[in-house]
């Protein structure tokens, strides 16, 4: 049923979804690889590879990892945004579906698609803001991220490998996972202490998915070597030198500045 | 958006089909033309021709088509579903029309009710049709309110046009359906114009900024795409033509579905048969052909909001 599940009061929902750090990440796509790896052989698999080898690579992939640049010049700062299914609360991917293929289940809020109902017309897809959805031309259906639906409840791995491949493989701990219907999970306790954000909330479709901003940078962060070195030459008298050798220098370096 | 041919087909030919049956039956149960068998066969039939080639064609990029029947379940929350249960349904008071129509000889009393049914659903499913796209927040440049407008007055426009030149070879043209041409001339002109005014002049709310957060540093611009060839999304939503190209189609598309059709019409329909049947004719196939490229516009300068990851600076 394409209609979304009947919500409940708030705290009483599970809404399981990711927490990325933007300030952590380091772009190395390993989430998007063990991603695929992981997913060409789960619940959505296969995930076709077209052209693998040849000049026009392309196929599905559940995650994707963009570099942004934002600010201008030495107050510039180059963020790696890993990007992929939000599952949304007011999912107009599955609300505009007309065969019920899309899917939001009630019990966690993931958003799956039944892949032998789809009928691969791809509305879902232009109805999604974050390019979330692709579709695979092998199977004629659409495909997206499962939240790992087949690792998390997965009773025949350990534990502590019951998170999505993107999670459990990212080096720099960039990724969380959990709960962020309960006020007191990790991941919500993380969002609020770093104050994790949605993104284009004005688009109203309530993603669950947050993302953790980057922290601010440090200015004049020059504490030891030789950059601190010569900053303190430009502003103070080195004690046994001349007195008002300082003072010269300074000179030297605002002479030199202009 | 990528414009693909079968829906630009798809929304051509239905919307003239469902104008065109429209017409035969307003046109029938207010006596405005005469229930002739033959004229009743020819309309309904290069209706119902156009109808459902067009939802056939509609089929054609669907990765399933096999499993189209499934598209009729989710009405309560879909409109693609809805439109597809209204093209079903259209089906049955058409039948019934066109066989009061052509075999009873009559829309008095229930055959008039048949057709009235028939004229409200034809407008119902296209704009079913039109709020597939007017719902859809993630590309601004439909979700405007102009969008469902701008469908109904195609539908309109090419539905009268081709029904005055089919009333022309028939010998059946009266001066109200030049003037409905007429009305629809200008509503298209004006709607059309509107609209595009409108997505010129307002971009989507979204940004590089919004769709990142990451605006409070500074302006985002993209430094590095996720992969070097394109991804799925980039082929489907990525679609983007040149400015200059756009404004010279737009003129195209203008002259085809309303400055020719329009002297055509003035000039022609009142004229002797030699002159109107063919001077009709080639406005309704003027105004198709100028509808084609509308459609195609329409698709080719609507921007996704999903391509602020890829490196559009607006939505």
């Amino acid at each position: 049923m394409t209609q979304l599940p009947a919500r409940k009061p708030e705290g009483q929902e599970v809404k399981f979804g990711l927490v990325i750090d933007l300030d952590t990440c380091v772009g190395c796509h390993a989430c998007a690889v063990n991603c695929k790896e992981w997913n060409t052989g789960g619940h959505s698999a296969p995930l076709p590879d077209n052209d693998p080898y040849g000049t026009d690579p392309n196929g599905v992939w559940f995650n994707r990892i963009h570099t942004f640049e934002a600010g201008e010049g030495t107050d510039s700062r180059t963020v790696h945004f890993p990007r992929s299914c939000l599952h949304c609360e007011d999912a107009a991917c599955v609300t505009v579906c007309p065969t019920g293929a899309s899917y939001k289940r009630e019990a966690d809020g993931i958003v799956l698609v039944n892949e032998d109902v789809c009928i691969g017309c791809k509305l879902c897809s232009w109805a999604c803001p974050y390019g979330a959805r692709e579709y695979d031309t092998d199977a004629g259906v659409m495909k997206k991220c499962t939240l790992c639906i087949d690792r998390i409840y997965n009773e025949n791995i350990p534990e502590d490998e019951r998170v999505p491949a993107c999670v459990s493989t990212c080096p720099a701990s960039a990724r969380h996972f959990g709960d962020l219907g309960d006020p007191n999970s990790g991941v919500s306790q993380l969002v609020a202490d770093r104050g994790g954000y949605e993104l284009m909330p004005e688009m109203g479709y309530k993603p669950v998915n947050r993302y953790l901003p980057p922290r601010a940078t440090k200015k004049n962060q020059c504490t030891s070597g030789v950059g601190a070195a010569l900053s303190r030459v430009a502003t103070e008298d080195t004690p046994g030198s001349a007195v008002g050798s300082g003072k010269f220098l300074r000179w030297v370096d605002r002479a030199l500045s202009r | 958006m990528h414009p693909a041919y079968s829906v630009i087909f798809f929304t051509t030919a239905s919307g003239a089909g469902y104008g065109l049956i429209t017409m035969m039956a307003l046109f029938g149960v207010l006596n405005g033309v005469k229930l002739d068998p033959w004229f009743g066969a020819i309309g309904f039939g290069l209706g119902t021709v156009l109808i459902t080639g067009g939802l056939l064609s509609s089929t054609a990029h669907l990765g399933h088509p096999e499993r189209a029947w499934r598209a009729l379940s989710q009405w309560k929350s879909s409109w693609l579903s809805r439109e597809g249960v209204l093209a079903v349904a259209t089906y049955v008071p058409l039948a019934l029309t066109a066989w009061s129509w052509i075999v009873e000889g009559s829309l008095e009393g229930p055959f008039g009710l048949f057709a009235v049914a028939l004229a409200l659903l034809c407008v119902l499913t296209v704009h079913a049709t039109a709020m597939i796209y007017a719902t859809l927040r993630t590309i601004s440049a439909w979700h405007n309110k102009r969008t469902v407008p701008v469908y109904l007055s195609f539908a309109l426009l090419t539905g009268s046009v081709w029904f005055h030149a089919l009333a022309q070879v028939f010998g059946y043209q009266t001066p109200v359906q030049a003037a409905i041409v007429a009305i629809g001339l200008l509503l298209v002109m004006f709607l059309k114009r509107s609209y595009w005014r409108t997505i010129d002049l307002t971009p989507g709310a979204s940004t590089p900024e919004s769709a990142t957060g990451l605006g409070n540093i500074g302006k985002v611009r993209l430094l590095d795409n996720p992969t070097m060839t394109e991804t799925f999304v980039q082929r489907e939503m990525g679609f983007s033509i040149a400015r200059r190209h756009s404004l010279k189609l737009r003129r195209l598309a203008f002259l085809g579905y309303c400055a020719i059709p329009f002297a055509l019409t003035l000039l022609t329909s009142q004229a002797a048969p030699a002159v109107a049947v063919p001077g009709t004719l080639a406005a309704a196939i003027c105004v198709s052909f100028g509808v084609v490229i509308e459609r195609w516009l329409f698709f080719a300068e609507a921007k996704h909001v999903s391509m602020l990851y890829y490196g559009a600076q607006s939505s």
